[in-house]
């Protein structure tokens, strides 16, 4: 037996465990990253080069997609066009030179507000109804607690989809269809289960003592509630608003039957840009790229309590 | 500061009965143990008493005042717990001085009350620093001085130095009845420990099944425990019984186990006869070789300046006694025993009620 071996420790991971953990989670992410820079490169070549094959890994850079995603524009005759003041902005230039110009800004600001307003909208209303629920669950004795618990889960076990045609047909009664308001419920209605029964499982692991020492020491139930248990249970809470943001940022199905204009937001738009001779890929691509932004910014700020640890050890266990 | 007046409480759960019916007062700068096993019902009962729990039937008086259903946050008690529920999102001085905040003292105010609680407990270096950095000890304080800083009618303390370890909480232990004497308010405290409670209490309540066993200064409970739970449960090692069949009448000097006359204090009630337990704290246990009572020695640990020496009688009961490390014992050798005949307490074996005897005359008139 060598020296090495007499020192190897079953707690620590040897050497050789680590590196191949690490080669292992290397060629994961290299592997599912591959998609996100296939579209990302997509979004900065021109429509050709988009669908060439083999497809091109090296191309010319172009700005086509993402103007072509930004704004609307019609063919012109040439005389037309030269008589026009010289471009503006690096969109027009792109347009002339194919004998176009531009008509306008596109949609795809308005889906993709409607799509903030909507996914943060949805969020928000699911986490304060989650949060006050579950701590309603986790210290009152409510009455047929466990029923509730499950029957709250209950509306989980089916593919939300399933309910399509009803809620569709309920949702043009009450006006509800294509609206913010009516997509914000919906979303909400989903994402509750969830909130609930993540943030019971956070707020039971904060000790009842902490609120009990601010109720002797002259703080409302509301107050305990407030001041003490909620910024405990903030890593629950961020931790729950990620996952019911992204659910409601990248639902396509219903916001595709529900949604059309006004309140449409950018999942079912996205597919569905049409450049001059059928799919333009390369605005397909800059708009999927935008859309990945607001999640990856919200999740990167709020890294950092998601990874913080609840009680920080002020409780003896 | 204020008398606490607990009357016919009563606490059921849906699946037990915590407390059945306790009934005490805790007069005014007490210092009062409630003392039991788990599962006793006497962090119920303090619950109750802090209104963190309702009773299901029964009186709660503060100072006079009925305070049974009145909400935790309109009692003006202070509660400490056992796993101190420090606020860890705050520091040392925020968490000291939450309470008062919240009563909208000015600040001013606030720094000085903070400053003075902080320096009778000696962690005015503290102040500043985060609670998840300090030791546990240092955290009870903390959690002490958020009690002090109100100055509240009364003090529930729920088993604050269990989570301490050993050597601390002896420290903690003194530093605890320090404080009481120097603040003298009413405090309720909570523990399983009897040491603890021996060692801290004026008044002791015994509690077992939601039963008030026994209520008294520590020296009664320790010398006339009224019951075999009570006289098993303090002392240590605890008491020893030894089993015999016989009656006694009102007067009895002297009970018969085996072929040995026993002198116990004269008894003031009588019983018929049946299984009857003797009860003899080890200290009151001495051997002599030319006692009637014999035994043999089965064992010796040295403590220093006493040995605990377990011995067998004939009968087979196992007895533990205190001697003097002078004395030498051989494990194996055959002696008898002597009783202090003053201080043997009579048990009653089915209900493990004690016998009033001369025992109980100095406590009848105190």
């Amino acid at each position: 037996m060598t020296a090495t071996t007499l020192a190897h420790s079953v707690v620590e991971p040897s050497g050789r465990s680590k590196g191949i953990a690490g080669t292992v989670i290397v060629v994961y992410a290299v592997i599912s990253m591959v998609p996100l820079v296939w579209i990302f490169l997509t979004a900065f070549k021109s429509p050709s080069d988009s669908i060439a094959y083999p497809p091109k890994i090296v191309f010319h850079p172009t700005l086509d997609g993402t103007c072509n995603l930004f704004t609307t524009i019609s063919r012109q005759t040439a005389d037309y066009i030269s008589s026009l003041p010289p471009p503006m902005n690096v969109c027009d230039r792109i347009a002339r030179a194919r004998n176009m110009v531009v008509a306008g800004p596109s949609n795809f600001v308005p889906r993709f507000l409607n799509s903030l307003i909507i996914a943060f909208g949805s969020t928000a209303l699911s986490v304060v109804l989650g949060v006050t629920a579950a701590y309603a669950f986790s210290r009152f004795r409510v009455p047929a607690k466990d029923d509730l618990l499950f029957f709250i889960l209950s509306t989980r076990m089916m593919p939300p989809i399933a309910v399509a045609i009803p809620i569709y047909l309920m949702y043009r009664e009450l006006g509800l269809s294509d609206t913010h308001l009516g997509m914000i419920l919906l979303y909400s209605a989903v994402n509750v289960s969830l909130a609930v029964w993540l943030l019971k499982g956070f707020i039971d692991e904060i000790p009842r003592e902490y609120e009990e020492a601010a109720l002797v020491d002259g703080y409302t139930r509301l107050q305990a509630f407030r001041k003490v248990v909620l910024p405990q249970a903030t890593t629950g809470i961020v931790a729950t608003a990620i996952f019911c943001l992204i659910f409601a940022w990248n639902e396509y199905a219903f916001a595709t039957l529900l949604t059309s204009g006004q309140a449409q937001t950018a999942p079912p738009f996205i597919p569905i840009i049409i450049g001059e001779g059928g799919q333009d890929w390369p605005a397909v691509a800059a708009a999927t790229t935008l859309f990945l932004v607001p999640i990856l910014v919200f999740t990167v700020l709020l890294r950092k309590n998601l990874l913080r640890g609840i009680t920080f050890g002020a409780v003896r266990k | 500061m204020a008398e606490i007046r607990v009357e016919k409480l009563h606490k059921a759960f849906t699946d037990f009965v915590a407390v059945r019916g306790s009934t005490f007062t805790v007069p005014d700068g007490d210092f009062f143990c409630l003392l039991g096993p788990s599962g006793c019902g006497k962090t119920t009962t303090l619950r109750m008493i802090a209104g963190l729990e309702l009773p299901t039937s029964g009186r709660i008086l503060l100072g006079g005042e009925d305070v049974t259903f009145k909400q935790a946050s309109q009692r003006d008690i202070a509660f400490v717990f056992q796993l101190f529920a420090l606020y860890p999102h705050m520091n040392v001085r925020a968490n000291i001085s939450y309470p008062l905040r919240n009563q909208g003292m000015p600040g001013e105010e606030v720094r000085k009350r903070v400053e003075e609680a902080a320096r009778i407990l000696r962690i005015t270096h503290l102040l500043d620093r985060s609670v998840s950095g300090l030791s546990s000890g240092d955290r009870q304080r903390v959690a002490l001085g958020r009690a002090i800083v109100r100055e509240p009618l009364a003090f529930m303390l729920d088993e604050p130095l269990g989570a301490l370890d050993a050597e601390f909480r002896e420290v903690m232990c003194g530093e605890l009845r320090a404080l009481h004497d120097r603040l003298r308010a009413t405090t309720v405290y909570v523990t399983h420990d009897q040491l603890e409670a021996m060692s801290m209490a004026d008044t002791i309540a015994l509690m077992n099944n939601g039963v008030v066993e026994q209520l008294g200064p520590p020296q009664e409970i320790y010398d006339r425990p009224a019951s075999v739970f009570v006289a098993d449960f303090v002392g240590s090692p605890p008491m020893n019984f030894i089993p015999f069949h016989g009656r006694v009448a009102p007067g009895d000097k002297s009970v018969r186990i085996g072929e040995a006359a026993v002198a116990v204090p004269e008894a003031r009630e009588g019983i018929a006869e049946g299984e009857l337990l003797l009860g003899a704290r080890p200290e009151h246990v001495q051997l002599s070789a030319s006692s009637p009572l014999r035994a043999s020695v089965i064992d010796a640990e040295y403590l220093g300046t006493t040995q605990i020496v377990t011995v067998s009688t004939a009968q087979g009961t196992t007895l533990k006694a205190r001697l003097s490390s002078e004395v030498a014992v051989r494990p194996g050798e055959h002696t008898g025993l002597v009783f202090h005949p003053k201080k043997l307490s009579l048990f009653e074996k089915k209900s493990g009620r004690a016998l009033r005897s001369a025992l109980h005359d100095e406590a009848a008139h105190g």
